[in-house]
């Protein structure tokens, strides 16, 4: 019991991080017309590659003679990158059409 | 000075995240939005290359390596984030989504090895004096760090599998007990690796491992083609928590603020998701759904009727002499690529006078938005696109509705047999209208695997064909009348 409440004293940061940016995350989406979803989805999913930064930190790490973690790092750095960079240009792309169809009816 | 100056590049990343997501609600500022995440993305990975000190001060190396991986990431995740279709985007947002989860889960298992190293030295002493707290709060974090994001890898892998086709729906008697009892061991797994620290650690934590990856799998399998955006919202929510965990491990408030903010947000989405199929996140969870429906589609076949056909010249005199026509497009349009076809229709019928419009059910296509996107590409004019409640109040006064491969969305089942999987979900409701014709490949049921009645309702004409090849010859006839 007393090894949890020193647990919590010692993350008291991190705590509050977690308890607020969950009703952030919820307030933000609450407010979300459905028509949007896929594009939000889509940019939620590349915000989570924000996980590529304990990839560069494992991989900056590694010494030199430690080919597991070198390879591991190495393959995770890959699928991080893949997972923010992909991610931005697909949420840019679905995007784009947004743009192009509100500007159609002002051409008219 | 370099450190405190990361520490305030991470509270801009942070602070960019959440603006970021709160522009991605509204169309105008959406893909300004998206760029600002993307910047402060920027900005946290050059930072922590450049700027990050472990503990002891000391700076990052293999910079060869790192750079390397960000090059192959880059030029892999940009090729194909832009030559993906517009209709296979909720798979590769699937796919990408995997890569977060095996990232978060490669993470854990670099990390356990370095621990793994203290706990073969000290073991003994740190269970003796009772010091071995803030050991298990490391484990804790990297084997939740490690579960969630082999789950979640599985997972996409086999949701990005589903919805291109190449894996089908599998389900065996007893999945969910058995996908119970191997969560169940999983976390009891993890539990003793965490609680008693035993010496064979790194057996137990492989074990987990696989066992996770394997539950991913099984997790999704027997899930219906209908319930993929949860899934995929879900499993998205569930990397999000993944890299949050990354951010414990390494007191890194910017993954932390990254991980829980999306796993926040892919949750409250996904709970929103089944509200629209007016079902429980539990009903989804259990995979119930695609293994369920198949019996009862057997059942309902024999009471079916005689469907009546209806050929491109009549279809085109009745959509030419309407007055007023609604389109509701389904996963069938985006299979086809019948988007620019179905524009194209739009403004033809258009210019002879008739009122067009598009009911876009929330759940139609493989995604929320799926549909909109998809006429977005082709310019269709967003007054043109209703959502369900006001087409429903349309449809009496409609004369024709064409149903663009659109099935369990205005499935009849859904209002009266209680019986039926997706009885409550809210449906189009196109029966109000005059006519009804829809446009499939065949007769076969649709995702949900359920038979539709609508079919067989004397005011209903199929029109058979490729949907894309019926629009352009619908066209074609129309001009010529």
């Amino acid at each position: 019991m007393e090894s949890i409440l020193n647990w919590i004293s010692g993350n008291e940061q991190i705590i509050y991080i977690v308890i607020l940016m969950v009703f952030v995350g919820i307030e933000i989406i609450g407010r979300v017309p459905s028509v949007l979803h896929t594009p939000l989805m889509s940019g939620a999913n590349a915000i989570h590659g924000v996980v590529i930064i304990g990839a560069i930190i494992v991989m900056g790490k590694a010494e030199s003679d430690n080919y597991l973690a070198l390879i591991l790092g190495f393959l995770a750095v890959i699928l991080g990158t893949i997972n923010v960079v992909g991610g931005f240009v697909v949420t840019d792309r679905m995007l784009e059409m947004f743009k192009s169809k509100k500007k159609a009816p002002k051409n008219k | 000075m370099e450190i405190s100056l990361l520490t305030l590049l991470y509270i801009i990343a942070s602070v960019t995240f959440i603006i970021g997501l709160k522009m991605l609600s509204h169309p105008d500022s959406a893909r300004k939005g998206n760029l600002i995440a993307a910047g402060g993305m920027t900005l946290a990975i050059f930072g922590t290359i450049f700027l990050y000190r472990d503990e002891a001060g000391n700076k990052l190396h293999n910079y060869a390596w790192i750079f390397g991986g960000i090059v192959i990431g880059c030029i892999i995740g940009t090729l194909s984030a832009k030559k993906v279709k517009m209709t296979a985007m909720p798979e590769m947002v699937s796919l990408f989504n995997g890569m977060g989860g095996a990232c978060a889960a490669l993470i854990s298992l670099v990390e356990f090895n370095h621990l793994q190293h203290t706990l073969e030295n000290s073991r003994i002493e740190l269970l003796m004096m009772d010091a071995a707290g803030p050991v298990q709060a490391t484990l804790l974090v990297i084997m939740a760090g490690l579960i969630i994001g082999s789950v979640s890898f599985a997972g996409s892998v086999i949701a990005w599998g589903k919805l291109n086709g190449k894996i089908k729906d599998f389900s065996f008697n007893g999945q969910h007990i058995f996908n119970i009892v191997l969560l169940l061991v999983i976390v009891g797994l993890a539990a003793y690796i965490i609680g008693w620290l035993p010496e064979n650690a790194s057996l137990i934590f492989y074990a987990a491992f696989v066992l996770s990856l394997l539950y991913g799998v099984f997790f999704v399998l027997p899930i219906g083609g209908a319930d993929m955006p949860v899934v995929i919202s879900l499993l998205n929510s569930f990397t999000g928590v993944a890299a949050a965990c990354g951010g414990f491990l390494y007191g890194n408030k910017v993954m932390l603020t990254g991980g829980i903010l999306v796993g926040a947000a892919g949750t409250l989405l996904t709970i929103l998701m089944c509200k629209a199929m007016n079902r429980s996140l539990a009903n989804v969870l259990i995979g119930s759904f695609g293994g369920g429906a198949k019996g009862i589609a057997g059942d309902t076949n024999k009471e079916a009727g005689h469907h009546k056909e209806i050929n491109i010249m009549d279809t085109a005199v009745v959509m030419a002499y309407a007055n007023k026509v609604i389109i509701v497009p389904g996963y069938g349009l985006a299979v086809a690529q019948a988007q620019h076809a179905c524009h194209e229709l739009e403004k033809l019928l258009n210019e002879r006078g008739v009122e067009v419009k598009y009911a876009i059910h929330p759940v139609a296509g493989r995604m929320p938005g799926h549909m909109n996107v998809l006429l977005a590409e082709a310019d269709v004019s967003y007054e043109k696109l209703e959502e369900m409640e006001q087409a429903n109040e349309e449809f009496p006064t409609t004369d024709v509705v064409l149903i663009l491969g659109a099935n369990d969305v205005v499935n009849p089942a859904a209002k009266t047999d209680p019986s039926s999987p997706i009885y409550g979900m809210p449906i189009l409701d196109v029966e109000l209208a005059k006519t009804i014709i829809v446009n499939k490949r065949s007769m076969k049921p649709g995702y949900a695997g359920i038979e539709n009645d609508l079919f067989y309702r004397p005011k209903t004409s199929m029109l058979f064909g490729d949907a894309k090849k019926v629009l352009q010859d619908l066209i074609a006839e129309i001009k010529s009348i």
